[in-house]
């Protein structure tokens, strides 16, 4: 399992468009991939969880991959949030 | 942490303020319990929880009615100083002048009830407990089949939704898609929800999202639902080993409360909905003190008691 702190860097935040987008990439990889701020625990993968964690540009959070493509997934998930 | 305001707890429970000058808005109550002012009156303060909140009912009253004025004073400054979240009185009693000056210069709210004492302490008590529970959130799928509350889980992608959906159109209710939140409100309880932002939608991989209550009607949705039941969703995986007889319930445990599980492999084609619902009206018999498995296991045990060729051939069922 690896994980990284990256910050949202995005100029919306994670607004509905972006966290479709966000959940699109992560489902990509085989991995599992599940986000930590504060307190919310939330499976990438999963649209509704991710609305839910209303987070905003400039907020930090945790990723978080398990499995066999964890690297790929990790870098894919935190180029996303830096906007790339 | 979770708190509860005063102001809250006054509004739910009909409380009238007497210290209007406070504001009660920014008052927290941290804890679930209460205490009645009992032995503290007469001078006892060991083990007091100044978290609690104060119900002084019918006998603290008369009681504090009897106290020496002097003695009086002291203990309304005692408890005031302690800085307890708020004191409620019941049954309409309306404490002196003193003390509401006094527990206005402290900012301590009092508050006054119509309700007799053990109503109230048992209402405040029950509420609290539900406000405070501890919660998380977990993914997974809730819904309410023939009056069970079944969680379904498993890995993005697997069937919980589309269960969800079946499961709805057959007509059970859904209560949350994708989140779940948990909480622990008794000893023996855990309640579901959905958050305020999901309630009552659902996605469907390829379709989108779709709002279940203007879709199929208020019959298909529910706010909160008891879990009685969780049921896993994974891979179809040859090597795995299931339960074949259910002769012993598995557990899952979320805050620290254990919940049967059953472990279901799922395979293209399968009709997970109607096995959902079988699991969920088997737990209900079971609930009710008829366990097939162990019917079963008894039907076999009793059969190898007779030798083979003793047994007579019985038809009669078809004669």
């Amino acid at each position: 399992m690896k994980t990284k702190v990256v910050q949202v860097l995005r100029e919306q935040g994670m607004d509905a468009m972006n966290v479709a987008l966000c959940v699109q990439r992560a489902s990509q990889f085989g991995a599992s991939v599940y986000l930590t701020d504060g307190t919310k625990r939330m499976n990438a993968k999963s649209l509704m969880g991710m609305m839910t964690m209303g987070l905003m540009a400039g907020d930090s959070v945790t990723v978080e991959a398990d499995g066999a493509d964890e690297e790929a997934a990790l870098s894919g998930l935190c180029e996303f949030f830096e906007g790339k | 942490m979770a708190f509860v305001r005063v102001s809250t707890l006054a509004r739910k429970m009909e409380l009238r303020n007497l210290t209007s000058d406070l504001d009660i808005e920014k008052r927290k109550i941290l804890i679930p319990d209460i205490n009645r002012t009992a032995l503290q009156l007469t001078g006892f303060w060991d083990y007091f929880d100044p978290l609690r909140v104060q119900i002084i009912g019918l006998v603290e009253y008369n009681y504090i009615l009897q106290m020496d004025p002097d003695a009086r004073r002291k203990m309304y400054g005692e408890l005031l100083e302690y800085n307890v979240p708020c004191v409620i009185f019941a049954r309409n009693l309306m404490p002196d002048e003193t003390f509401i000056a006094l527990a206005e210069k402290q900012g301590v709210p009092i508050l006054v009830s119509e309700l007799p004492t053990n109503l109230l302490e048992a209402e405040i008590i029950r509420w609290l407990h539900v406000q405070l529970a501890p919660m998380i959130s977990i993914h997974g799928v809730l819904v309410d089949v023939y009056g069970e509350g079944v969680l379904i889980t498993g890995e993005s992608g697997i069937g919980k939704s589309e269960a969800a959906i079946e499961l709805i159109k057959r007509g059970h209710r859904l209560v949350s898609d994708d989140v779940v939140e948990i909480r622990r409100v008794s000893d023996d309880t855990l309640v579901g929800s959905a958050p305020e932002l999901t309630r009552h939608f659902i996605e469907l991989r390829g379709i989108g999202i779709i709002d279940v209550k203007t879709l199929f009607g208020i019959e298909s949705v529910m706010n909160t639902q008891t879990i009685d039941l969780v049921i896993r969703l994974t891979d179809w995986n040859k090597s795995d080993e299931f339960d074949r007889m259910g002769m012993e319930d598995q557990y899952i445990e979320y805050l620290g409360k254990k919940v049967v599980c059953h472990h279901l492999p799922v395979r293209p084609g399968r009709n997970l909905a109607i096995i959902v619902e079988a699991a969920a009206v088997n737990h209900r018999q079971k609930k009710m003190g008829y366990n097939a498995a162990v019917e079963f296991y008894n039907r076999v045990q009793e059969n190898m008691k007779h030798p083979r060729d003793e047994e007579e051939d019985s038809h009669e069922f078809f004669y």
